[in-house]
């Protein structure tokens, strides 16, 4: 799931300064799992945000929707109604869905009341880690399930290098070296003949948005797009 | 035991104090409570097993918000004791009543 923490309450704040009306959007699906940008966390901003306003002498009207995704046109529709009430919208959903929800009303300042960290896995409950960076290559198959990109500390699609040290990375010796990990574990799977496999390099440079059409889903409109 | 506490304190019972949520305690301040207490049973002891620990993870991250806002934090506290010990309950809500007159009133009641 993409994983999100809320931004500093001051910064939040301070971009709602000169709005008297604001509508707080949450989301229903990643970041509300990740308890950063859901209904509860919704409704604490809020409260927050109106006694911080009632202190400064400053009052302000809080409106609050949570809609089960904001990266779908489908579920965003349910704003149309509402935001033409509000001076501004914050939006607590991951980059993508303030972006989209922000192209939607393009005439609506809309504020990000999350920073989008990374897509992880849930270790217990509000304890997350980072496990794919969405390179669009992927190699775990030949990586005995370990996402170099995203363990290493480098990014190295061909390792390990010379910086391994006895299990542990070259930067700290409390980060476990990746191609350590995937060496273990392809060795025990009888599979370490993978690790010799080259991977070509990843073209970085002048990356533009990536779109994904699913096959059996174009249509004359998209792809004329892609 | 006819033990007495002070009479400005509102008891709103739970099943455990994990059920407290931050929502709860943020909203009685926002509505107007000088302060407010979470009262668990002792560390280590909860039926629980982990909702008194919870339950503090979750003052403690109230206390953070309320001074971002610029609240003092102390308005919301967590104590402990076990079932048994009256005289200590009485004992904290006189000690949480003296800490809340020593804050003063809510600052939001002035706005």
């Amino acid at each position: 799931m993409i994983v999100a923490k809320r931004k500093p309450f001051d910064e939040i704040k301070d971009f709602l300064k000169d709005y008297k009306k604001v509508l707080t959007a949450g989301c229903g699906t990643c970041v509300a799992v990740c308890l950063a940008g859901g209904e509860k966390e919704v409704a604490v901003l809020n409260a927050e945000l109106d006694m911080a306003r009632r202190l400064d002498d400053n009052p302000i009207e809080l409106g609050a929707i949570t809609i089960e995704r904001q990266c779908d046109r489908e579920y965003l529709e349910a704003l149309d109604s509402m935001v033409g009430d509000y001076d501004a919208v914050l939006s607590l959903a991951c980059g993508a869905g303030i972006q989209f929800l922000a192209e939607r009303y393009p005439e609506k300042p809309v504020f990000p009341g999350v920073d989008t960290t990374f897509i992880g896995v849930n270790q217990d409950v509000g304890w997350y880690e980072e496990r794919c960076r969405s390179c669009s290559s992927c190699v775990l198959g030949l990586t005995a399930g370990i996402c170099p990109v995203t363990m290493c500390a480098k990014g190295l699609y061909n390792g390990p290098c010379g910086g391994t040290n006895k299990g542990s990375c070259e930067i700290s010796k409390d980060q476990p070296c990746a191609w350590y990990m995937i060496y273990e574990r392809l060795s025990k799977q009888n599979r370490l003949d993978n690790i010799l496999k080259i991977t070509p390099v990843q073209d970085w440079q002048n990356q533009k948005p990536r779109t994904v059409i699913q096959p059996g889903y174009k249509t004359s409109e998209n792809s004329a797009e892609k | 035991m006819r033990l007495d506490y002070p009479s400005n304190i509102k008891i709103i019972r739970v099943p455990c104090t994990g059920k407290v949520d931050v929502m709860h305690l943020l909203r009685a301040i926002q509505k107007g409570a000088d302060g407010v207490y979470a009262v668990g049973c002792l560390e280590g002891a909860c039926h629980y097993n982990e909702g008194n620990l919870r339950a503090r993870e979750r003052v403690n991250h109230v206390r953070r918000l309320l001074e971002e806002i610029g609240i003092e934090g102390d308005r919301v506290r967590m104590y402990n004791l076990s079932s048994g010990e009256g005289p200590t309950f009485a004992a904290y809500a006189r000690e949480m009543a003296e800490n809340i007159k020593a804050l003063g009133p809510n600052p939001l009641k002035q706005h």
